[in-house]
């Protein structure tokens, strides 16, 4: 299991290639990888966004991302887990969010990757500000899946 | 005694600081007056005692750090 905060931009794909290079256990034993990857707009609720910063908590942000990789992985059968989230400065197409897991069989790696996606939304401390035309906000509320 | 108190994201804005040390306080909403000169807790406010999720009412001890936050909004959009 890895979970990795990041102030710097990062290339989900390359990322993937690189974890499963660096655990070559892995290699042979997986049947099924989900991967989700959550990447920056340049619009929302009608507005152009131009760039948004991600404020987080970092040590109760880690340790959340931890909890949650761990339950996946009690809850499914799963192999690996992959989290990579960026803070900071973000502009539109960057990536936010990489979610990875493996597992021997897709039953457990699409439900799992699901589930990371939709508890790191509720619980991970981390907040959205959006800076639009000569303007800025704060995102109050996830959009729903 | 000493309580840390932080804030985050637009209750940072909101409250004017990011963090403050308390001499006592014994629960968070009790922390969150000290701090904010007993100002009306905005709705949704979102509470951690040592990066735990926890209620407003809940006891707080010496070295304890208290953060206060609205709703979170990580991941994708």
């Amino acid at each position: 299991m890895s979970v990795e905060l990041r102030s710097e931009d990062f290339d989900p794909w390359r990322e993937l290639q690189r974890h499963q290079e660096a655990n070559p256990q892995l290699a042979g034993r997986f049947g099924a990888t989900c991967v989700f990857v959550g990447t920056m707009r340049d619009f929302n609720e009608g507005d152009t966004v131009e760039a948004m910063t991600l404020e987080h908590y970092p040590a109760m942000t880690q340790r959340h991302l931890e909890d949650i990789a761990n339950e996946a992985t009690s809850r499914w059968n799963l192999l690996d887990t992959l989290i990579i989230h960026r803070y900071g400065d973000i502009r539109p197409n960057d990536p936010i969010v990489l979610l990875a897991v493996w597992s021997t069989h897709r039953a457990d790696s699409f439900p799992a990757c699901r589930y990371l996606i939709e508890e790191l939304k509720t619980r991970a401390p981390f907040w959205k500000k959006e800076m639009l035309e000569g303007n800025e906000r704060w995102v109050e509320k996830n959009t729903p899946g | 005694m000493t309580i840390t108190v932080k804030f985050f994201a637009s209750l940072r804005e909101t409250v004017g600081r990011d963090e403050c040390r308390l001499q006592s306080a014994t629960t968070a909403l009790d922390a969150w007056n000290a701090a904010t000169d007993a100002r009306a807790v905005p709705p949704n406010t979102l509470v951690a005692i040592n990066m735990e999720y926890a209620e407003l009412s809940q006891a707080v001890k010496d070295g304890d750090e208290v953060a206060f936050f609205p709703p979170v909004t990580g991941g994708a959009r």
